[in-house]
């Protein structure tokens, strides 16, 4: 079967936002825990290296899982590639 | 078979008709179910106030939550295939959420985590990161695609994406290695926490739990294990959250630690300042140095050492005759002289036990600073090793056989998305948690415990004394009366297990905390042992030794096989194998070499080819294995018989326990090299690869499975 030039730009579309998503999870992750030392002013009582690694980073992971399965459900609406309602 | 969404065989309320009623009865059941466990507490909570005694509330307990588990269990026993091994495939995106959290955090996480924060401080954050970081690239990477291709097991991906028996082999080999370390940690776990909670034999406690675990998904394969999971998840997690909140309260007034500890973490460290000058301290940290160099002179100088050893302590028993010294000095130094060692041998291994005191010789560590070290090396390298250790548990826990499983289990590809979601969301609320429940268990111990006269010593400082000297035992070596932080040695799994007390909660919390750890322990002991029955009865009998096998011959088979690896891991389980923290991340190494590589080029890279899965499998497995057994000094001393002495080479320093840092590129890029160097799978692969892209394909010719 010959996918059309619409389910290419699906599959773009998700590629892109894949790598933009994950590009902010490697910054939180290990250009914050490199920079772990210089990073450690006060932010409300923590280093804030600290509070990356212990509360911050992993706020923005649930955000990043949140906010794929929003907007991939919506692009698959959008493409008409959903599965049928139940 | 699969595609039926419903199976003849279902029973009870873990069946019914259309995926919405479905959904509103699990959410009915589980509410009242949480209801009445919060129910139970308080009314044990008022029996011990009339006296019901302490063994009684562990064994009501035990017998309570682990019967819960079994009644699940039985009720949703079932022989139908799809619902054995895939749950039927309608756990909403919710509850897989909640099972997902309970397969995933296991003994490790609900008892070490917050210990291994206590002790290493910013360098546990590793662990907290790695376990929760994995799941962006589950969610990302694998979970929608996998829940598209829509078959049982993660063998079965490899074997349809890449043609033939050998990746799917490959697969089976590399689920079973990991999940067997992991499963024997497990194990392990459940006959500790079972011992703690009745006073039975370590070895009778692996094989009551390992009954809870059995009756369980024996009976009812993914489906038990999925609703028992979520049961499980709804216990601990209460039994997380409700001492480390009361704790709060005592310390900062504020019932919501993870928003407030940043605070007491000032204190804290504030105090380390003072400790790491006092000169009581330095006194204590002294006296153990001296023992340790003490000790290594001693061993040097052997045999001569011990009589000079001998005629020293007869004179200091004499002399403090000679002087009429009081009687319990004299008793004291008596004593110390008849414990002398009778041979040279003796001696050395007594002494040898008083060399490790040198680690306690040095200032306590800054619970709030990265990377400490001595100089800009040292740093380097501990900074390196945080962040490796972190990628490996992240790519492994995107990689565990038995959490992709999981992902299976949903309705449909935006369920599966969404549980995702779920999953870290519930794992989360433990995790967040962690790190604070850490710094104000420090806080208590730094500001109460040190500082205090041995004669008034708290009351769960002397139950947890007696109970088990090596989770925490406080000499005073100065012997000036007062406790001082180097006195102090502490196991990492107080933390949690003493919270209660440390907070002047009744008996009955700490009956429920251990419940917790009892379930977070099952919990994860069933996802592994059904993943392992799966992989030998669905993918190395079925697909690859008799394929024309019935349905309820598989079933039966696996049941079979469950029992088999469940009696084979609680044998392994109870020779104690050394190391248990090493285990789990080993598990983690290896699931992410030998998975992580091959499943993510398997969906984004058309191209990928069965020989170069299978060489990146096997390479990225190797060299992981390799890696460890040749730096693990006690892996060498067992494999290759190496003396423990032999100093090790490591590669760029980085420590055996994040191997997996050279076998996932390796595995990359030997898939990429080999596939680019061999033919491109046939234009059927290519259009699998399709299929799994697009959540719903017009005119695709493949199947989808139970959707």
């Amino acid at each position: 079967m010959q996918l059309t030039a619409k389910h290419q730009e699906y599959w773009n579309r998700n590629l892109r936002i894949t790598g933009i998503l994950l590009f902010i999870w490697f910054v939180v992750t290990f250009v914050v825990g490199w920079y772990a030392r210089e990073l450690s002013f006060d932010f409300f009582g923590w280093p804030f290296a600290f509070w990356m690694g212990a509360q911050g980073a992993l706020v923005v992971y649930v955000v990043i899982i949140w906010y794929y399965a929003r907007y991939m459900n919506k692009l698959d609406r959008e493409y008409d590639v959903h599965e049928g309602d139940e | 078979m699969a595609g039926a969404p419903q199976s003849k065989t279902s029973t009870g309320v873990f069946s019914a008709g259309s995926q919405k009623s479905f959904n509103a009865q699990l959410k009915k059941v589980y509410t009242w179910y949480t209801g009445g466990f919060i129910f139970f507490i308080i009314a044990l909570a008022i029996l011990e106030q009339f006296g019901l005694p302490r063994n009684w509330i562990g064994y009501i307990f035990l017998i309570a939550t682990v019967g819960l588990y079994a009644g699940i269990g039985i009720m949703s026993r079932t022989s139908d295939a799809a619902e054995y091994y895939v749950a039927g495939r309608r756990v909403p995106a919710l509850f897989n959420g909640m099972a997902t959290g309970a397969d995933w955090m296991s003994a490790a996480s609900f008892i070490g985590m917050a210990g291994t924060l206590y002790l290493t401080g910013y360098g546990g954050l590793a662990f907290i990161l790695g376990w929760t970081g994995g799941y962006v690239l589950v969610a990302l990477f694998l979970a929608p695609y996998l829940r598209k291709f829509g078959q049982f097991t993660i063998p079965d991906f490899l074997g349809a994406r890449y043609g033939g028996n050998i990746p799917r082999f490959v697969g089976i080999v590399a689920a079973i290695l990991c999940s067997f370390t992991y499963v024997v940690a497990q194990i392990y776990g459940v006959g500790l926490i079972t011992t703690r909670l009745t006073g039975v034999p370590f070895e009778l406690g692996i094989f009551l739990g390992l009954g809870g675990i059995l009756v369980c998904s024996f009976l009812g394969g993914m489906r038990a294990v999925t609703w028992t999971q979520v049961a499980q998840y709804i216990i601990l997690i209460i039994a997380y959250l409700i001492p480390v909140i009361w704790l709060s309260i005592k310390h900062t007034g504020i019932p919501v630690p993870q928003l407030v500890y940043g605070k007491v973490l000032e204190k804290v460290s504030a105090r380390e300042q003072q400790l790491i000058n006092d000169p009581k301290e330095k006194e204590v940290r002294d006296i153990f140095k001296k023992r340790s160099d003490d000790a290594k002179a001693r061993i040097a100088a052997l045999p001569g050492s011990l009589d000079a050893e001998k005629a020293r302590l007869t004179k200091e028993v004499e002399d403090l005759k000679a002087a009429s010294a009081p009687e319990d000095r004299v008793r004291a130094a008596q004593s110390a002289l008849d414990k002398v060692p009778k041979s040279a041998d003796e001696a050395k291994a007594a002494w040898t036990k008083d060399v490790p005191l040198a680690a306690r010789s040095g200032p306590p560590l800054r619970h709030a600073e990265a990377f400490p070290g001595k100089d800009e090396k040292a740093r380097d390298v501990s900074r390196r090793n945080f962040l490796a250790l972190v990628f490996c548990l992240m790519v492994g826990t995107a990689a565990l056989p038995h959490i992709l499983m999981r992902y299976y289990t949903t309705p449909s590809v935006k369920e599966a998305r969404d549980s995702v979601f779920w999953s870290l969301f519930f794992i989360f609320l433990l995790y967040f948690t962690a790190p604070a429940l850490a710094v104000l268990v420090k806080f208590d111990v730094y500001t109460l415990l040190v500082g205090t006269e041995f004669a008034k010593l708290p009351q769960w400082v002397a139950s947890w004394q007696r109970v088990d000297p090596s989770l925490l035992s406080i000499i005073d070596v100065n012997r000036d009366g007062i406790v001082q932080l180097a006195e102090i040695a502490i196991g990492g799994d107080i933390v949690v297990l003493a919270t209660p007390e440390i907070g002047g909660l009744p008996y009955v919390v700490s009956g429920l905390v251990a419940a917790g750890g009892l379930a977070a322990a099952l919990s994860t002991a069933d996802g592994l042992l059904l993943t392992i029955a799966n992989a030998l009865s669905h993918d190395l009998y079925y697909k690859m030794l008799d394929p024309n096998a019935s349905t309820a011959r598989r079933v039966t088979i696996s049941k079979v096989l469950l029992l088999v690896v469940a009696l084979v891991a609680a044998y392994t389980a109870a020779q104690k194998p050394a190391d248990i923290l090493f285990l789990v991340s080993a598990a983690f190494s290896f699931a992410a070499a030998a998975f992580f590589p091959a499943l993510v080029l398997g969906i984004f890279w058309k191209r990928a080819n069965k020989w170069g899965a299978t060489l990146g499998m096997i390479s990225g497995l190797g060299i992981t294995f390799w890696y460890m057994i040749t730096t693990q000094v006690w892996m060498r001393e067992v494999i290759f018989g190496t003396p423990r002495s032999v100093p090790v080479s490591l590669w760029w320093d980085i420590q055996p326990i994040s191997a997996a840092t050279f076998g996932v590129p390796l595995g990359f890029l030997v898939i990429i090299v080999v596939s680019l160097l061999t033919p491109s799978p046939d234009r059927q692969t290519q259009e699998l690869v399709e299929h799994v892209r697009y959540p719903s394909l017009a005119g695709d010719t493949l199947r989808t499975e139970g959707t």
